[in-house]
Protein backbone atom coordinates (compact mmCIF):
# COMPACT_ATOMS: atom_id res chain seq x y z
CA UNK A 1 0.00 0.00 0.00
CA UNK A 2 2.88 1.97 1.00
CA UNK A 3 4.63 1.25 -2.64
CA UNK A 4 1.19 1.93 -4.27
CA UNK A 5 0.41 5.64 -2.87
CA UNK A 6 4.54 6.64 -3.24
CA UNK A 7 4.33 5.83 -6.87
CA UNK A 8 0.72 7.48 -7.68
CA UNK A 9 2.02 10.91 -6.06
CA UNK A 10 5.26 10.56 -7.88
CA UNK A 11 3.01 9.84 -11.22
CA UNK A 12 1.09 12.59 -10.71
CA UNK A 13 2.75 14.76 -8.63
CA UNK A 14 6.20 14.59 -9.30
CA UNK A 15 7.26 13.34 -12.78
CA UNK A 16 5.12 16.35 -14.79
CA UNK A 17 7.68 18.96 -13.65
CA UNK A 18 10.47 16.41 -14.66
CA UNK A 19 8.73 16.11 -18.40
CA UNK A 20 8.63 19.54 -18.46
CA UNK A 21 12.65 20.32 -17.39
CA UNK A 22 13.57 18.24 -20.68
CA UNK A 23 11.29 19.94 -22.98
CA UNK A 24 12.12 23.19 -21.83
CA UNK A 25 15.63 22.34 -22.34
CA UNK A 26 15.09 21.16 -26.07
CA UNK A 27 14.31 24.61 -26.71
CA UNK A 28 17.40 26.11 -25.30
CA UNK A 29 20.40 26.87 -27.55
CA UNK A 30 22.78 24.05 -27.91
CA UNK A 31 26.12 24.77 -25.43
CA UNK A 32 27.84 22.47 -28.02
CA UNK A 33 29.94 23.83 -30.64
CA UNK A 34 29.28 22.21 -34.41
CA UNK A 35 33.16 22.33 -33.83
CA UNK A 36 35.16 21.91 -37.17
CA UNK A 37 32.29 23.78 -38.91
CA UNK A 38 31.99 26.50 -36.43
CA UNK A 39 35.45 27.57 -34.33
CA UNK A 40 35.22 29.10 -30.86
CA UNK A 41 36.25 32.46 -30.45
CA UNK A 42 39.74 32.77 -29.16
CA UNK A 43 41.51 34.66 -26.17
CA UNK A 44 43.46 37.52 -28.28
CA UNK A 45 46.66 36.37 -26.35
CA UNK A 46 46.56 32.78 -27.08
CA UNK A 47 49.26 31.03 -27.64
CA UNK A 48 49.28 28.19 -30.61
CA UNK A 49 51.92 26.84 -32.54
CA UNK A 50 55.05 29.15 -33.54
CA UNK A 51 56.25 30.84 -36.47
CA UNK A 52 59.20 32.73 -37.09
CA UNK A 53 59.01 36.40 -38.66
CA UNK A 54 61.14 38.03 -40.95
CA UNK A 55 62.72 41.53 -41.76
CA UNK A 56 61.04 43.37 -44.40
CA UNK A 57 63.45 41.94 -47.09
CA UNK A 58 62.58 38.75 -46.76
CA UNK A 59 65.91 37.99 -44.51
CA UNK A 60 65.13 35.89 -41.23
CA UNK A 61 65.03 37.72 -37.68
CA UNK A 62 66.76 34.65 -36.55
CA UNK A 63 70.32 35.17 -35.34
CA UNK A 64 70.01 31.16 -33.84
CA UNK A 65 71.64 32.33 -30.49
CA UNK A 66 69.89 29.75 -28.59
CA UNK A 67 68.04 31.79 -25.88
CA UNK A 68 64.60 30.46 -26.57
CA UNK A 69 66.32 26.99 -26.60
CA UNK A 70 67.77 28.08 -22.71
CA UNK A 71 64.71 29.61 -21.79
CA UNK A 72 62.23 26.51 -22.64
CA UNK A 73 60.78 24.57 -19.71
CA UNK A 74 60.36 21.71 -21.96
CA UNK A 75 63.93 21.68 -23.90
CA UNK A 76 61.39 21.57 -26.91
CA UNK A 77 63.73 23.77 -29.16
CA UNK A 78 66.97 22.43 -31.40
CA UNK A 79 69.26 24.36 -33.16
CA UNK A 80 72.39 24.38 -35.05
CA UNK A 81 73.99 27.95 -36.44
CA UNK A 82 75.71 29.42 -39.78
CA UNK A 83 76.82 31.91 -41.62
CA UNK A 84 74.76 33.51 -45.14
CA UNK A 85 76.39 34.90 -47.83
CA UNK A 86 76.20 38.37 -46.52
CA UNK A 87 78.26 37.03 -43.78
CA UNK A 88 75.35 37.29 -41.05
CA UNK A 89 74.72 34.79 -38.32
CA UNK A 90 71.63 32.50 -38.73
CA UNK A 91 70.04 29.04 -38.17
CA UNK A 92 70.78 26.02 -40.54
CA UNK A 93 68.59 23.98 -38.32
CA UNK A 94 65.37 24.85 -35.93
CA UNK A 95 63.52 22.18 -34.80
CA UNK A 96 60.86 22.31 -31.92
CA UNK A 97 59.15 19.43 -31.08
CA UNK A 98 55.42 20.66 -30.33
CA UNK A 99 54.53 17.16 -28.34
CA UNK A 100 57.44 18.29 -26.15
CA UNK A 101 56.29 22.01 -26.06
CA UNK A 102 54.03 23.25 -23.56
CA UNK A 103 53.10 26.26 -24.94
CA UNK A 104 54.63 28.65 -22.37
CA UNK A 105 55.31 31.36 -24.73
CA UNK A 106 58.98 31.62 -22.32
CA UNK A 107 60.73 31.80 -26.21
CA UNK A 108 58.90 34.57 -27.19
CA UNK A 109 59.68 36.51 -23.89
CA UNK A 110 63.26 35.19 -24.28
CA UNK A 111 63.97 36.06 -28.03
CA UNK A 112 66.08 39.56 -28.32
CA UNK A 113 65.54 39.51 -31.97
CA UNK A 114 61.49 39.46 -31.82
CA UNK A 115 61.79 36.30 -34.47
CA UNK A 116 59.84 33.73 -32.64
CA UNK A 117 55.99 34.11 -31.62
CA UNK A 118 53.09 32.00 -31.13
CA UNK A 119 50.75 31.79 -33.39
CA UNK A 120 47.33 31.12 -33.07
CA UNK A 121 47.19 27.27 -35.29
CA UNK A 122 45.85 24.67 -32.92
CA UNK A 123 44.91 21.72 -35.29
CA UNK A 124 48.07 20.34 -36.57
CA UNK A 125 47.08 16.77 -35.47
CA UNK A 126 49.00 13.79 -37.05
CA UNK A 127 49.64 10.22 -37.03
CA UNK A 128 53.19 10.07 -37.08
CA UNK A 129 55.80 11.56 -33.96
CA UNK A 130 58.01 12.42 -36.65
CA UNK A 131 55.68 15.07 -37.91
CA UNK A 132 55.39 17.34 -35.04
CA UNK A 133 58.99 18.31 -35.20
CA UNK A 134 58.31 21.32 -37.05
CA UNK A 135 61.54 22.63 -38.76
CA UNK A 136 62.43 26.51 -39.64
CA UNK A 137 61.18 25.96 -43.17
CA UNK A 138 57.71 24.95 -41.38
CA UNK A 139 57.64 27.59 -39.19
CA UNK A 140 58.81 31.01 -41.20
CA UNK A 141 56.45 32.95 -42.54
CA UNK A 142 56.25 33.03 -46.40
CA UNK A 143 57.96 35.78 -48.24
CA UNK A 144 57.36 37.87 -50.31
CA UNK A 145 53.45 37.91 -49.14
CA UNK A 146 51.88 37.12 -52.84
CA UNK A 147 48.49 38.58 -53.71
CA UNK A 148 46.77 35.13 -53.27
CA UNK A 149 43.47 34.21 -55.92
CA UNK A 150 41.73 32.83 -52.71
CA UNK A 151 41.98 35.77 -50.42
CA UNK A 152 38.05 35.72 -49.94
CA UNK A 153 38.80 32.52 -48.23
CA UNK A 154 41.84 33.19 -46.57
CA UNK A 155 40.53 35.95 -45.42
CA UNK A 156 37.55 34.21 -43.49
CA UNK A 157 40.04 31.64 -41.89
CA UNK A 158 42.31 34.09 -40.91
CA UNK A 159 38.40 35.89 -38.94
CA UNK A 160 38.21 32.39 -37.00
CA UNK A 161 42.41 32.18 -36.70
CA UNK A 162 43.77 34.97 -36.45
CA UNK A 163 46.97 36.50 -38.56
CA UNK A 164 50.67 36.83 -37.30
CA UNK A 165 51.07 40.51 -37.75
CA UNK A 166 53.63 42.18 -39.82
CA UNK A 167 55.81 43.99 -37.94
CA UNK A 168 59.22 45.66 -39.01
CA UNK B 1 -9.17 -15.69 -54.51
CA UNK B 2 -6.24 -14.63 -56.61
CA UNK B 3 -6.64 -10.85 -55.99
CA UNK B 4 -7.02 -11.17 -52.23
CA UNK B 5 -3.41 -13.05 -52.30
CA UNK B 6 -2.06 -10.37 -54.34
CA UNK B 7 -3.56 -7.59 -52.62
CA UNK B 8 -2.55 -9.27 -48.96
CA UNK B 9 1.01 -9.38 -50.45
CA UNK B 10 1.13 -5.85 -51.92
CA UNK B 11 0.08 -4.83 -48.39
CA UNK B 12 2.74 -7.16 -46.41
CA UNK B 13 5.53 -5.54 -48.90
CA UNK B 14 4.53 -1.92 -48.53
CA UNK B 15 4.17 -2.92 -44.15
CA UNK B 16 7.22 -4.54 -43.97
CA UNK B 17 9.44 -1.40 -45.67
CA UNK B 18 7.62 1.57 -43.45
CA UNK B 19 7.93 -0.56 -40.71
CA UNK B 20 11.69 -0.84 -41.46
CA UNK B 21 12.59 2.56 -42.67
CA UNK B 22 9.83 3.84 -39.65
CA UNK B 23 12.66 2.11 -36.86
CA UNK B 24 15.49 3.65 -39.17
CA UNK B 25 14.77 7.05 -38.87
CA UNK B 26 13.12 6.34 -35.10
CA UNK B 27 17.15 6.08 -34.53
CA UNK B 28 17.34 9.30 -35.70
CA UNK B 29 14.54 10.49 -34.34
CA UNK B 30 15.20 9.31 -30.73
CA UNK B 31 19.33 11.20 -31.18
CA UNK B 32 18.47 13.86 -32.53
CA UNK B 33 15.59 15.11 -29.62
CA UNK B 34 17.96 13.32 -27.27
CA UNK B 35 20.96 15.52 -28.02
CA UNK B 36 18.79 19.00 -27.98
CA UNK B 37 17.32 17.90 -24.89
CA UNK B 38 20.72 17.51 -23.59
CA UNK B 39 21.38 20.74 -25.11
CA UNK B 40 23.69 18.71 -27.66
CA UNK B 41 23.26 19.29 -31.31
CA UNK B 42 22.99 15.20 -32.42
CA UNK B 43 23.90 14.20 -35.45
CA UNK B 44 24.21 17.05 -38.29
CA UNK B 45 27.02 15.65 -40.41
CA UNK B 46 24.96 13.64 -43.18
CA UNK B 47 22.36 15.50 -45.10
CA UNK B 48 19.88 18.21 -43.90
CA UNK B 49 19.73 17.97 -39.99
CA UNK B 50 21.73 14.89 -40.14
CA UNK B 51 18.81 12.91 -42.02
CA UNK B 52 20.83 10.64 -43.76
CA UNK B 53 22.40 8.92 -40.74
CA UNK B 54 20.28 5.78 -40.54
CA UNK B 55 21.48 5.75 -44.04
CA UNK B 56 25.30 5.80 -43.08
CA UNK B 57 24.68 3.84 -39.80
CA UNK B 58 23.05 1.09 -41.92
CA UNK B 59 25.93 1.12 -44.30
CA UNK B 60 28.71 0.77 -41.10
CA UNK B 61 26.72 -2.01 -39.31
CA UNK B 62 26.73 -4.44 -43.02
CA UNK B 63 30.24 -3.26 -43.79
CA UNK B 64 31.40 -4.35 -40.22
CA UNK B 65 33.38 -7.77 -40.06
CA UNK B 66 30.72 -10.07 -38.00
CA UNK B 67 32.58 -11.54 -34.93
CA UNK B 68 31.88 -14.76 -33.41
CA UNK B 69 33.23 -15.63 -30.42
CA UNK B 70 34.91 -19.16 -30.16
CA UNK B 71 33.08 -19.68 -26.54
CA UNK B 72 29.62 -19.14 -27.93
CA UNK B 73 27.05 -21.70 -28.64
CA UNK B 74 26.41 -21.56 -32.27
CA UNK B 75 23.07 -22.21 -32.92
CA UNK B 76 21.64 -20.09 -30.42
CA UNK B 77 23.32 -17.61 -31.08
CA UNK B 78 22.32 -17.52 -34.57
CA UNK B 79 18.59 -17.44 -33.40
CA UNK B 80 18.89 -15.08 -30.67
CA UNK B 81 18.73 -11.81 -33.04
CA UNK B 82 16.07 -13.91 -35.63
CA UNK B 83 14.09 -14.46 -32.23
CA UNK B 84 13.84 -10.53 -31.35
CA UNK B 85 13.66 -9.35 -34.55
CA UNK B 86 10.69 -11.89 -35.77
CA UNK B 87 8.10 -11.21 -33.84
CA UNK B 88 8.30 -8.01 -33.28
CA UNK B 89 7.27 -7.71 -37.04
CA UNK B 90 4.75 -10.16 -37.03
CA UNK B 91 2.94 -7.78 -34.85
CA UNK B 92 2.25 -5.41 -37.47
CA UNK B 93 0.17 -8.11 -39.36
CA UNK B 94 -3.13 -7.37 -37.36
CA UNK B 95 -2.58 -3.77 -36.53
CA UNK B 96 -5.46 -1.60 -38.97
CA UNK B 97 -3.72 1.24 -40.01
CA UNK B 98 -7.04 2.51 -42.43
CA UNK B 99 -9.85 1.89 -43.56
CA UNK B 100 -10.69 -0.34 -46.78
CA UNK B 101 -9.72 1.78 -49.78
CA UNK B 102 -9.41 0.99 -53.53
CA UNK B 103 -5.73 1.98 -55.56
CA UNK B 104 -5.19 0.83 -59.02
CA UNK B 105 -8.40 -1.38 -59.25
CA UNK B 106 -7.69 -3.39 -56.57
CA UNK B 107 -9.90 -3.88 -53.22
CA UNK B 108 -7.52 -3.34 -50.11
CA UNK B 109 -8.49 -3.94 -46.30
CA UNK B 110 -7.47 -1.25 -43.80
CA UNK B 111 -5.07 -4.60 -41.99
CA UNK B 112 -3.18 -7.08 -43.30
CA UNK B 113 -4.84 -10.03 -41.61
CA UNK B 114 -7.87 -9.09 -39.82
CA UNK B 115 -8.31 -11.58 -37.35
CA UNK B 116 -10.79 -11.61 -34.63
CA UNK B 117 -8.93 -12.17 -32.08
CA UNK B 118 -6.02 -9.61 -32.83
CA UNK B 119 -5.13 -8.36 -29.46
CA UNK B 120 -4.14 -11.40 -28.37
CA UNK B 121 -2.18 -12.46 -31.09
CA UNK B 122 0.08 -9.71 -30.34
CA UNK B 123 0.26 -10.70 -27.16
CA UNK B 124 1.18 -13.87 -27.81
CA UNK B 125 3.90 -12.99 -30.33
CA UNK B 126 5.22 -10.15 -28.31
CA UNK B 127 5.99 -12.89 -25.25
CA UNK B 128 8.37 -14.51 -27.89
CA UNK B 129 10.46 -11.72 -28.00
CA UNK B 130 11.42 -12.76 -24.51
CA UNK B 131 13.30 -15.99 -26.16
CA UNK B 132 15.45 -14.07 -28.44
CA UNK B 133 16.65 -11.86 -25.60
CA UNK B 134 17.43 -14.98 -23.30
CA UNK B 135 19.28 -17.33 -25.57
CA UNK B 136 20.85 -14.40 -26.81
CA UNK B 137 22.12 -13.54 -23.37
CA UNK B 138 22.92 -17.43 -22.22
CA UNK B 139 24.68 -18.73 -25.92
CA UNK B 140 26.71 -15.92 -25.80
CA UNK B 141 29.04 -17.35 -23.33
CA UNK B 142 30.05 -14.29 -21.56
CA UNK B 143 28.89 -12.81 -18.14
CA UNK B 144 27.62 -9.95 -19.01
CA UNK B 145 25.28 -11.34 -22.22
CA UNK B 146 24.27 -14.06 -19.53
CA UNK B 147 23.22 -11.50 -16.77
CA UNK B 148 21.29 -9.20 -19.21
CA UNK B 149 19.72 -11.82 -20.51
CA UNK B 150 18.57 -13.00 -17.14
CA UNK B 151 17.79 -9.89 -16.13
CA UNK B 152 15.34 -9.59 -19.31
CA UNK B 153 13.87 -12.94 -18.83
CA UNK B 154 12.78 -12.22 -14.84
CA UNK B 155 11.92 -8.73 -15.81
CA UNK B 156 9.70 -8.91 -19.30
CA UNK B 157 7.83 -12.31 -17.16
CA UNK B 158 6.76 -10.07 -14.09
CA UNK B 159 5.67 -7.00 -16.49
CA UNK B 160 4.22 -9.33 -18.82
CA UNK B 161 1.55 -10.41 -16.22
CA UNK B 162 0.11 -6.20 -15.64
CA UNK B 163 0.81 -5.76 -19.35
CA UNK B 164 -1.59 -8.49 -20.16
CA UNK B 165 -4.23 -7.08 -17.44
CA UNK B 166 -3.93 -3.54 -18.31
CA UNK B 167 -5.58 -3.68 -21.50
CA UNK B 168 -8.21 -5.80 -20.11
CA UNK B 169 -10.31 -2.77 -19.03
CA UNK B 170 -10.54 -1.71 -22.70
CA UNK B 171 -11.53 -5.19 -23.98
CA UNK B 172 -14.37 -5.43 -21.26
CA UNK B 173 -15.67 -2.24 -22.30
CA UNK B 174 -15.96 -2.69 -26.18
CA UNK B 175 -16.78 -6.13 -25.97
CA UNK B 176 -14.28 -7.58 -28.92
CA UNK B 177 -10.49 -8.64 -29.53
CA UNK B 178 -10.61 -7.61 -32.89
CA UNK B 179 -8.11 -4.70 -33.51
CA UNK B 180 -10.59 -3.31 -36.46
CA UNK B 181 -13.60 -3.72 -34.46
CA UNK B 182 -11.54 -1.42 -31.47
CA UNK B 183 -11.31 1.39 -34.05
CA UNK B 184 -14.38 0.99 -35.15
CA UNK B 185 -15.76 1.51 -32.10
CA UNK B 186 -13.88 4.77 -31.16
CA UNK B 187 -15.17 6.55 -34.58
CA UNK B 188 -16.89 9.54 -33.20
CA UNK B 189 -18.77 12.42 -36.15
CA UNK B 190 -19.23 15.04 -33.78
CA UNK B 191 -16.66 17.76 -33.67
CA UNK B 192 -15.33 16.44 -30.65
CA UNK B 193 -13.86 13.52 -33.12
CA UNK B 194 -11.64 12.39 -29.51
CA UNK B 195 -14.94 11.79 -27.55
CA UNK B 196 -14.96 8.18 -27.78
CA UNK B 197 -11.45 7.43 -27.29
CA UNK B 198 -10.65 4.70 -24.84
CA UNK B 199 -8.45 7.09 -23.11
CA UNK B 200 -11.01 8.90 -21.29
CA UNK B 201 -13.04 5.24 -20.53
CA UNK B 202 -9.87 3.70 -18.91
CA UNK B 203 -7.43 6.19 -17.98
CA UNK B 204 -5.22 4.48 -15.42
CA UNK B 205 -5.55 1.17 -18.04
CA UNK B 206 -3.55 3.27 -20.18
CA UNK B 207 -1.08 4.45 -17.66
CA UNK B 208 -0.70 0.82 -16.91
CA UNK B 209 -0.42 0.44 -20.88
CA UNK B 210 2.10 2.71 -21.28
CA UNK B 211 4.72 1.62 -18.05
CA UNK B 212 4.21 -1.96 -18.67
CA UNK B 213 5.24 -1.40 -22.49
CA UNK B 214 8.17 0.34 -21.88
CA UNK B 215 9.37 -2.07 -19.35
CA UNK B 216 8.35 -4.52 -22.05
CA UNK B 217 10.54 -3.28 -25.03
CA UNK B 218 13.66 -2.69 -22.59
CA UNK B 219 13.65 1.14 -22.68
CA UNK B 220 14.97 3.72 -19.97
CA UNK B 221 14.09 3.84 -17.43
CA UNK B 222 13.84 -0.25 -17.15
CA UNK B 223 16.37 -1.00 -19.52
CA UNK B 224 18.25 -3.13 -17.00
CA UNK B 225 18.74 -5.78 -19.41
CA UNK B 226 21.10 -3.98 -21.42
CA UNK B 227 22.71 -1.25 -18.60
CA UNK B 228 25.39 0.88 -20.02
CA UNK B 229 26.78 1.32 -16.67
CA UNK B 230 26.77 -1.80 -15.56
CA UNK B 231 26.79 -4.62 -17.93
CA UNK B 232 28.44 -3.27 -21.46
CA UNK B 233 25.29 -4.04 -23.49
CA UNK B 234 23.38 -6.82 -21.79
CA UNK B 235 22.50 -9.71 -24.07
CA UNK B 236 23.75 -7.79 -27.09
CA UNK B 237 27.48 -7.76 -26.07
CA UNK B 238 28.66 -9.96 -27.95
CA UNK B 239 26.89 -9.51 -31.43
CA UNK B 240 28.38 -7.24 -33.91
CA UNK B 241 27.57 -6.22 -37.69
CA UNK B 242 23.99 -7.42 -38.67
CA UNK B 243 23.17 -9.59 -36.18
CA UNK B 244 23.47 -7.02 -33.33
CA UNK B 245 21.60 -4.73 -36.04
CA UNK B 246 18.88 -7.04 -36.12
CA UNK B 247 18.39 -6.43 -32.20
CA UNK B 248 18.65 -3.07 -32.51
CA UNK B 249 15.90 -3.12 -35.47
CA UNK B 250 13.81 -5.55 -33.13
CA UNK B 251 13.87 -3.00 -30.17
CA UNK B 252 12.94 0.07 -32.37
CA UNK B 253 9.94 -2.55 -34.55
CA UNK B 254 9.13 -3.26 -30.85
CA UNK B 255 8.75 -0.01 -29.59
CA UNK B 256 6.51 1.22 -32.74
CA UNK B 257 4.40 -2.12 -32.38
CA UNK B 258 3.80 -0.55 -28.59
CA UNK B 259 3.16 2.88 -29.91
CA UNK B 260 0.54 1.17 -32.78
CA UNK B 261 -1.57 -0.91 -30.20
CA UNK B 262 -1.75 1.96 -28.07
CA UNK B 263 -2.95 4.03 -31.09
CA UNK B 264 -5.39 1.50 -32.01
CA UNK B 265 -6.42 0.68 -28.76
CA UNK B 266 -6.57 3.74 -26.71
CA UNK B 267 -6.25 7.02 -29.15
CA UNK B 268 -8.97 6.05 -31.50
CA UNK B 269 -6.49 4.13 -33.98
CA UNK B 270 -6.91 5.49 -37.37
CA UNK B 271 -10.07 7.73 -36.80
CA UNK B 272 -9.06 11.49 -37.32
CA UNK B 273 -11.61 14.70 -37.31
CA UNK B 274 -15.04 14.13 -39.44
CA UNK B 275 -14.26 17.58 -40.74
CA UNK B 276 -11.07 16.82 -41.87
CA UNK B 277 -12.68 13.71 -44.18
CA UNK B 278 -10.46 14.44 -47.01
CA UNK B 279 -6.96 13.46 -45.14
CA UNK B 280 -6.26 9.70 -45.95
CA UNK B 281 -6.60 8.02 -42.82
CA UNK B 282 -3.02 6.49 -42.25
CA UNK B 283 -2.03 10.08 -42.30
CA UNK B 284 -3.92 10.64 -38.56
CA UNK B 285 -2.49 6.70 -37.82
CA UNK B 286 0.99 7.86 -38.61
CA UNK B 287 0.47 11.16 -36.38
CA UNK B 288 -0.70 9.77 -33.28
CA UNK B 289 2.25 6.88 -33.62
CA UNK B 290 5.00 9.32 -33.89
CA UNK B 291 3.53 10.76 -30.63
CA UNK B 292 4.27 8.04 -29.15
CA UNK B 293 7.66 7.90 -30.12
CA UNK B 294 8.24 11.24 -29.20
CA UNK B 295 7.64 10.34 -25.74
CA UNK B 296 9.60 6.91 -25.10
CA UNK B 297 12.44 9.33 -25.88
CA UNK B 298 11.55 12.04 -24.28
CA UNK B 299 11.03 9.61 -21.45
CA UNK B 300 14.08 7.96 -21.87
CA UNK B 301 15.55 11.90 -21.65
CA UNK B 302 13.88 12.62 -18.50
CA UNK B 303 14.68 9.39 -16.00
CA UNK B 304 17.70 8.24 -14.63
CA UNK B 305 17.63 3.80 -15.06
CA UNK B 306 15.66 1.59 -12.19
CA UNK B 307 17.64 -0.36 -9.39
CA UNK B 308 16.72 -4.21 -10.12
CA UNK B 309 15.00 -4.12 -6.68
CA UNK B 310 13.21 -0.79 -7.20
CA UNK B 311 12.15 -2.74 -10.45
CA UNK B 312 10.49 -6.02 -9.08
CA UNK B 313 9.13 -3.82 -6.34
CA UNK B 314 7.07 -1.64 -8.39
CA UNK B 315 6.03 -4.06 -11.33
CA UNK B 316 4.69 -6.42 -8.21
CA UNK B 317 3.78 -4.28 -5.41
CA UNK B 318 2.23 -1.48 -7.29
CA UNK B 319 1.50 -2.58 -11.00
CA UNK B 320 0.03 -5.83 -10.68
CA UNK B 321 -2.49 -4.44 -7.50
CA UNK B 322 -3.33 -1.61 -9.82
CA UNK B 323 -4.04 -3.58 -13.26
CA UNK B 324 -6.19 -5.95 -10.92
CA UNK B 325 -8.28 -3.30 -9.09
CA UNK B 326 -8.39 -1.25 -12.70
CA UNK B 327 -9.62 -4.70 -14.54
CA UNK B 328 -12.03 -5.40 -11.60
CA UNK B 329 -13.44 -1.97 -10.87
CA UNK B 330 -13.91 -1.72 -14.80
CA UNK B 331 -15.79 -5.06 -15.15
CA UNK B 332 -18.19 -4.14 -12.29
CA UNK B 333 -19.42 -1.10 -14.01
CA UNK B 334 -19.70 -2.35 -17.47
CA UNK B 335 -21.56 -4.99 -16.05
CA UNK B 336 -23.99 -3.02 -13.64
CA UNK B 337 -23.87 0.76 -16.30
CA UNK B 338 -23.47 -1.21 -19.16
Amino acid sequence: MKDLLRALTNVFWRMPPAFWVTMKHMFKKPVTLDYPRKKAAMAPRYRGRHYLERYDDGTERCVCCGLCAAACPADAIYMEPEENEKGERQARVYEINLLRCIFCGFCEEACPEEAIFLGREYEFSDNNRNSFIYSKEQMLVPHPRKPNPFKRIIRRVRRTYGVPEQNS
Amino acid sequence: MFEVILTSSIQVVVVIVVVLTGCAWATWLERKVLGHMQQRIGPSYTGPYGLLQPVADGLKLIFKEDIVPDSVERLTYTLGPMLSFVPALLTFAVIPYSRDFSLFGLEFKGVISDLNIGILWIFAVTSLGVYGLVLAGWSSGSKYSLLGGIRSSAQMISYEVSYGLSIVGVIVIAGTLSMTELVAKQASDSIWFFENWYLWRNPIGFLLYLTCAIAETNRTPFDLPEAESELVAGYHTEYSSMRFALFFIGEYANMLAVACVATTLFFGGWNGPAFLSFVPPVIWFLIKVFVFMFCYVWLRATFPRFRYDQLMRFGWLVLLPLAILNAMVTGLVVLWLG
